[in-house]
């Protein structure tokens, strides 16, 4: 689904949260929202789940106008920093809720949801764990959950909230890979936030370097690095980074899994 | 190297538990609990053994016990309902809302607590008694809702009504603190998955409530139980209709029969720690459902 936003505003009392937003992004794509804290990225992303309330501007899925339709209406996949994971619930239950709160007429019969939710486990590679609960998994297990409950009703774009933010290093490295591989394999609109500059730049199509409420530059991750349109676009993306990070220099795949996600996005 | 001597071992490490202050604290804990709940509680025991099972059952099988002992405890199991239902609407709208006035209707939400029960009871009969003379303060509630055909003052809807107000707070205040942890995280994620408001409070929200609701209603349960001085005055003292078990353990003592009184106390007391215990069951058994989800 292609998603426009033209001129989206959001302040918290005198503070723009959100600048007259423009953005375009894509039928599948996968797109990373970057930027530093505070620099409106996550408000960005709530905004589009309809989670945030704005002051002003358009938000459009496809030819629909979703700027007035309530959060439910939206059907957007939303994966929460945290998951909010719902404790109560087992995996499959959790996996399978979006379904299962359906109006009737729009319902699948018990079963139907039942073989829904064990294929999304499947899919996520978390087959067999359908009855555990959330605080039985390791983190990097409960996102996937999240993320398979995210795609159970099929939404029109995902959006990952700092999707590898509570993971430790080595799981997040690996979680990256998969979920470019599941994007590539789905083909979801995807929009992501992240304020790790090698994230963004490693797993994304596109990457949105924001700062203070404002877009400074919608590209490639290569133009990124090689043309950064702003002198603050040019000081993010190498900082912390340093000397690893160049446009002449891009970094080396590291493991097999990473040559091949590397050759799917340049590919 | 190694011309600063090491403190050494000077015994072997005992079976010392991890936490220490077992002893004492369990110690404490139980001489505490003796003085304060269980002497008292075995000296009614031992007082009522004086007049024999016989003796207990003749007290109890009077039709006027027996109807105090089913109001006391259900207008209590009543209020407590009642109080689960609105207590937790109030609660809920204390975490959730700002609004101006938030902070002193929080303190008049404790004032049942602090206020002396017989002051109460007087205010309670004076709103809902409908007077003979018309005289000014009295009635307020009572006449027009007598004029709807409902009598408040001196019925068993009195009786409710006092421990509603009297049981109100602990449900508040027990779940205050437990919804305020509740992030809503939980339920924007409902949200984002299609689920209505209500479907989000009932399915994500409540259950994370449930423990503390049926901690706080078995509270104000017990409370209503208990209680006295609001309710004498606005329940009278008809029998077989207004008494409650404690008036009549007030009545037989000041007629000098200790030993029905007796009666009357050890038939709440078992009925109460039955009840009490249920509830507690009931909760391990939530709590281990919890556990296991949790």
């Amino acid at each position: 689904m292609q998603i426009s936003i033209r001129q989206l505003s959001k302040s918290y009392g005198s503070v723009a949260a959100l600048n007259a937003i423009d953005l375009d992004i894509a039928s599948g794509e996968l797109l990373a929202l970057l930027g530093p804290s505070g620099s409106g990225k996550t408000t960005l992303l709530r905004a589009i789940a309809g989670l945030e309330p704005i002051d002003g501007g358009r938000i459009r899925f496809g030819d629909i106008d979703a700027t007035e339709l309530s959060v439910q209406e939206r059907r957007v996949g939303f994966v929460f920093q945290h998951y909010a994971l719902f404790k109560h619930m087992s995996v499959l239950d959790n996996i399978t809720f979006g379904l299962r709160v359906r109006k009737r007429k729009y319902r699948p019969a018990r079963e139907e949801i039942r073989r829904r939710g064990e294929e999304l486990l499947k899919l996520v590679q978390l087959g067999g764990l359908e009855a555990r609960y959330p605080n039985q998994l390791s983190g990097g297990q409960r996102q996937r959950v999240a993320l398979a409950r995210a795609l159970a009703i099929e939404p029109r774009v995902l959006l990952l909230d700092e999707p590898f933010g509570a993971l430790d290093a080595k799981v997040r490295k690996e979680l990256r890979v998969w979920l470019r591989q599941l994007h590539d394999e789905t083909g979801y609109t995807t929009v992501f936030v992240t304020h790790d500059q090698e994230e963004a730049l490693e797993l994304a199509d596109r990457v949105v370097v924001m700062n203070a409420g404002s877009i400074e530059q919608v590209d490639t991750p290569e133009a990124i690095l090689r043309r950064p349109a702003t002198r603050f676009v040019a000081e993010f993306v190498e900082r912390d980074a340093a000397g690893q990070y160049t446009a002449a220099h891009p970094p080396p795949p590291r493991t097999v899994h990473e040559r091949v996600a590397r050759a799917v996005r340049v590919g | 190297m190694g011309a600063i001597a090491l403190p050494q071992l000077t015994r072997a490490p005992s079976r010392r538990r991890a936490m220490p202050g077992f002893g004492l604290t369990l110690g404490f804990t139980l001489s505490y609990l003796s003085l304060i709940v269980l002497i008292p509680l075995a000296a009614l025991a031992i007082n009522a053994a004086g007049l024999g099972v016989g003796g207990i059952w003749k007290v109890l099988t009077t039709s006027q016990v027996i109807n105090a002992l089913k109001l006391s405890f259900g207008g209590a199991l009543v209020a407590a309902a009642v109080n689960a239902v609105f207590g937790s609407l109030i609660a809920w709208t204390f975490v959730r809302y700002e609004f101006p006035g938030k902070r002193a209707l929080q303190a008049m939400i404790d004032l049942p607590f602090a206020l002396p029960t017989a002051v109460a009871g007087i205010a309670l009969t004076a709103l809902y008694s409908v007077p003979t003379v018309p005289s000014p303060g009295q009635g307020w509630l009572g006449v027009p809702l007598e004029a709807l055909g409902i009598k408040v003052a001196y019925t068993r809807l009195g009786v409710i009504v006092a421990m509603t107000f009297i049981s109100l707070p602990f449900v508040v205040r027990t779940l205050e603190p437990v919804l305020e942890q509740v992030d809503r995280q939980y339920e924007e994620a409902a949200a984002t998955l299609g689920a209505t408001r209500w479907q989000a409070v009932s399915r994500i929200v409540f259950p994370a409530l449930q423990p503390a609701l049926l901690t706080g209603t078995a509270l104000a349960f017990a409370r209503a139980v208990g209680e006295y001085g609001s309710i004498i005055f606005i329940a009278g003292n008809l029998p077989n209709l207004t008494q409650i078990a404690p008036l009549l353990i007030a009545i037989d003592l000041d007629q000098h029969e200790v030993g029905a009184a007796t009666a009357i106390a050890v038939a709440m007391l078992a009925l109460s720690f039955a009840i009490l215990f249920g509830i507690n069951l009931l909760q391990t058994w939530t709590r281990r459902s919890e556990r296991r989800t949790a």
